[in-house]
């Protein structure tokens, strides 16, 4: 089981002029089973980038660990898929070469990279686009790119830094419904950062509310409207009495937590 | 055909001149009419308002070519082809009168007589004041007193009028006659004057280095050119004639027996060497004016008077000839105009650094004539050609010679008959110093490729080596900090600061150039290769990472590509200034380049030449751009798009 397994996992950032530590990580636990979509809410500074860049491997707990199929993660790797807000596409690259990427690293099969390529951008929406250049194409494109750039490589996990938060509002649902059927398709497990409380929970199977200093989980939630996102229309959703008393809750509970940092609590 | 039009160099101008002027109304013409439709369409300040305008293009550059035509004379030579040569001839008189008019009040302020009387006067009040400080004896400084009042009468009398002699005057009179026949013949025209065949024969104004053609060809020219002889014979008659008579005779001796005498106390012996050398230097001194004074140069101004005035009228009397000469002068040739020297006629002002444009560009087609039997190229080597280059030449280039030295064994010696057997070794070494035959393949040649092969192989090593350690140092601390300082220490010396050096130290041939260039493109490559490397967007790397590749995958496929644009743009800094640089190297030592042609002109005040190198310098330092913005443009299309 490719169980993604967080045990007191901590990160303290020191500064090497004052010697004086941030706590943006304390003890964080929870298990994210295999095929699980897990959504991270907070306010800015509770470390959902910290907790997301420990699992993907970009910097070292300082205490706990972070384990996927037993395996203690230490280092950026190929089964650890990233997504990230711009992109990071490679705009020297058509939007082929940089979908087949990984595939090129791994020195793969030249021919099987070009049916690959063929058959990720069939699912993400851009046939025919292998030779444009990123830089041609609209924000969503360069995001549905991203995703099928990560998904060729067959990661185990999909970990999205805010991956829709630079989108115009219409292309920004459309593509949280390519996340869902990419999610439904492929079984992968993933794990979302975002801002958006209504997209935390469309797109949250799971979903943490995260509160800072120290950075940890303040509330968990299961919801069920990521498996009816499938099937219904996400604007539907959104107008469940139910969808909105949890995103009310949620706010409020932000609004607190922003208004403590802010002092005036 | 190139004869031909050099020939006629002046014809070809006064036809571009024209065309020149009538491209410089028409455009401002199609401006105005353009700016009209345009008025209401554009408030002040809208970038639009810089769009397009190739017509203002179209009228500065002719405007600059007509000032350029202007100022070189280029103008005065295309409508008044003859007008130097008869400039040259006045010249040639006002030359000839020139000792005259310097010893009165019209070629300087003052007489040349009341100078050397007031000067001679000051330096005399000077000497008296110094006398009492001086370590002269009393009865000593009393006589040398005396001595100095001595030359005073010596001045007071020669400017006496009353005191000249009657010798000096009639001879002065005479002159002033002579003058004023001179002033009579010049009047009356060039009747019967006609030019000499040799004089017709000479090049035309420009065609050669001497440029203006000395003898006169017109006869107005005629005119000047045999008044100018007799001016020359008045002239040095007046140089002879000395204001001398009887009583400064006498003062003359008189002064002479008594600085020796003086002279001769010094020399006794008497005195230490510090007396002795302070008394040397006063009688000396005294001596010295007292010499200057002794020769009847000073002459009362009421005696110059007559000459004076045959001067003024011998003035008057050519500039009434010169006639429609003197307006040409005046509008179409800009600055002090002509000066004879003593063998040749110069153009003065801005016409002597400025070359005509007819003239840079038949000098330029001297230049570029491969044809080096026959005057072409510069020094014996062309411009820009090609030449069949041995191959074995190519590979000596690349294997030193150390190759075949620490090959093993040993090379041969000669065997008991005195022949040489060579083996393998003493093989390798004639292959690493190119003396085999290998064939010749055909190889640019020339002052301009010489050029730029120094900057192209110093910026091809710059780039080879400079970007792999910039990106480095982008990525590396240990890198970034141990070889920033050496970069930092050496960069900010300008590169001609180190030439006098790295010309010492590799000798005056291609690599101390290369070497010296090589410095400079190496500092640009690395600073722009590290700006590149540590300019990638965080998330690209981590993706990079994400997606399997290995730190040395990322650096070839990521932060390369990355860097591009900043290496390209440096690419673009470092030819510029290897460009610069070079030819400022090629000026300090060197026996090819285009700087080193400029280097010799300017020691042989070749302004044409100057003028052409200067120009195919930038030409070629903007193709250079161009080349680089055409690559720029083609390589890297998505630059500042990431």
């Amino acid at each position: 089981m490719a169980d993604l397994v967080c045990e007191n996992l901590s990160m303290t950032f020191t500064n090497p002029q004052t010697g004086a530590a941030v706590h943006a990580l304390k003890d964080i636990n929870f298990t994210l089973k295999k095929g699980e979509l897990l959504s991270v809410l907070g306010p800015s500074g509770c470390g959902k980038t910290t907790l997301l860049n420990l699992i993907a491997g970009f910097i070292n707990a300082t205490d706990g660990y972070a384990k996927l199929g037993g395996k203690t993660i230490d280092a950026p790797g190929v089964e650890r898929g990233m997504v990230f807000q711009q992109g990071a596409l490679f705009e020297w690259l058509p939007v082929s070469r940089n979908v087949d990427f990984g595939l090129r690293m791994k020195k793969n099969n030249p021919e099987e990279n070009v049916r690959l390529v063929e058959r990720w951008l069939d699912i993400v929406g851009l046939q025919g686009f292998g030779d444009t250049p990123t830089y041609q194409l609209s924000g969503g494109m360069q995001q549905r790119v991203a995703l099928a750039r990560c998904l060729i490589n067959d990661p185990e996990v999909i970990l999205m830094d805010e991956p829709l938060g630079a989108l115009d509002a219409l292309t920004r649902e459309k593509m949280q419904s390519l996340v869902l059927e990419l999610w439904k398709e492929t079984g992968k497990t993933i794990m979302i950062i975002t801002h958006s409380v209504e997209e935390a929970l469309l797109l949250g199977e799971r979903l943490f509310v995260m509160a800072p200093r120290p950075g940890r989980v303040h509330k968990e939630y299961r919801l069920p409207f990521a498996e009816r996102g499938l099937k219904e229309s996400l604007r539907e959703i959104k107008h469940d009495p139910y969808f909105s008393e949890v995103r009310e809750e949620i706010l409020t509970m932000i609004w607190d937590m922003e208004e403590e940092i802010m002092g005036r609590a | 055909m190139l004869e031909w039009l050099s020939d006629n160099r002046a014809s070809i101008a006064a036809v571009l001149i024209l065309a020149m002027i009538g491209t410089f109304v028409w455009s401002i013409v199609i401006g105005r009419r353009q700016a009209k439709l345009t008025a209401n369409d554009e408030v002040f300040g809208d970038p639009v308002r810089t769009k397009g305008g190739w017509y203002w293009a179209v009228c500065g550059v002719s405007a600059l070519f007509l000032l350029w035509s202007y100022y070189s004379w280029g103008v005065g030579r295309a409508y008044f082809p003859n007008a130097a040569n008869e400039m040259c001839q006045i010249a040639k008189l006002e030359e000839a009168v020139s000792p005259i008019k310097a010893a009165l009040p019209i070629g300087s302020r003052y007489y040349k007589s009341t100078l050397l009387a007031s000067r001679n006067s000051d330096q005399l009040d000077d000497l008296e004041a110094q006398l009492g400080g001086t370590v002269f004896a009393d009865a000593e400084k009393s006589e040398l007193l005396d001595v100095i009042g001595q030359v005073r009468e010596l001045i007071a009398n020669s400017s006496n009028p009353t005191n000249m002699g009657e010798e000096p005057k009639a001879e002065l009179l005479s002159l002033a006659e002579r003058l004023n026949d001179l002033s009579s013949d010049i009047a009356a025209g060039p009747h019967g004057l006609t030019p000499s065949d040799e004089a017709l024969a000479q090049p035309k104004w420009g065609t050669t280095f001497t440029e203006i053609p000395i003898l006169p060809i017109t006869e107005r020219g005629m005119l000047f050119d045999t008044a100018s002889v007799e001016a020359a014979e008045i002239a040095a008659a007046f140089n002879k004639i000395r204001n001398k008579f009887p009583a400064n005779d006498v003062l003359i001796d008189d002064i002479k027996t008594r600085i020796d005498a003086l002279k001769e106390i010094n020399e006794s012996g008497e005195f230490d060497e510090l007396d002795r050398a302070d008394r040397e230097d006063y009688v000396k001194a005294v001596e010295r004016i007292f010499k200057r004074l002794d020769d009847g140069l000073i002459f009362p101004a009421a005696a110059l008077e007559d000459v004076g005035t045959a001067i003024a009228n011998l003035d008057a009397a050519a500039s009434d000839a010169q006639g429609g000469l003197r307006y040409a002068d005046a509008l179409f040739f800009p600055g002090p105009g002509i000066v004879k020297s003593r063998t040749q006629c110069t153009e003065q002002g801005a016409a002597r650094w400025l070359p005509k444009p007819t003239d840079v560009v038949a000098t330029f087609a001297r230049l570029a004539n491969p044809d080096v039997e026959n005057g072409g190229g510069y020094r014996g080597f062309p411009l820009l050609w090609w030449d069949w280059l041995p191959i074995a030449d190519v590979i000596a280039f690349f294997i030193p010679d150390w190759i075949a030295d620490v090959w093993p064994g040993e090379y041969a010696s000669h065997g008991p008959d005195g022949t040489i057997t060579p083996n393998f070794k003493d093989n390798l070494l004639a292959f690493a110093q190119g003396d085999v035959s290998l064939g010749y393949i055909p190889m640019l040649d020339g002052h301009i490729w010489d050029s730029l092969f120094r900057v192209l192989v110093a910026l091809g090593l710059g780039i080879f080596l400079g970007v792999p350690l910039g990106l480095f140092m982008g990525v590396s601390r240990f890198f970034k900090s141990f070889f920033d300082p050496l970069i930092e220490l050496y960069r900010p010396v300008p590169p001609l600061a180190w030439a006098p050096l790295i010309l010492t130290i590799f000798g005056i041939h291609d690599d101390g150039k290369i070497f010296l260039l090589f410095m400079v493109a190496f500092a640009i490559m690395v600073i722009s290769a590290r700006t590149g490397a540590s300019g990638v967007l965080l998330s690209k790397i981590r993706a990079s990472h994400s997606l399997g590749a290995s730190d040395g995958q990322i650096m070839w496929n990521v932060i390369l590509p990355n860097a591009m644009p900043e290496i390209l743009t440096g690419t673009r800094i470092a030819v510029g200034v290897c460009w610069g640089t070079l030819v400022a190297a090629e000026m300090l030592a060197g026996t090819t380049g285009v700087g080193f042609i400029e280097n010799i002109a300017r020691t042989v005040s070749d302004y044409e030449l100057i003028w052409v190198t200067i120009l195919i310098m930038g030409v070629l330092g903007l193709v250079f751009d161009l080349i680089m913005r055409w690559i720029i443009k083609r390589t890297i299309p998505w630059r500042g798009m990431g």
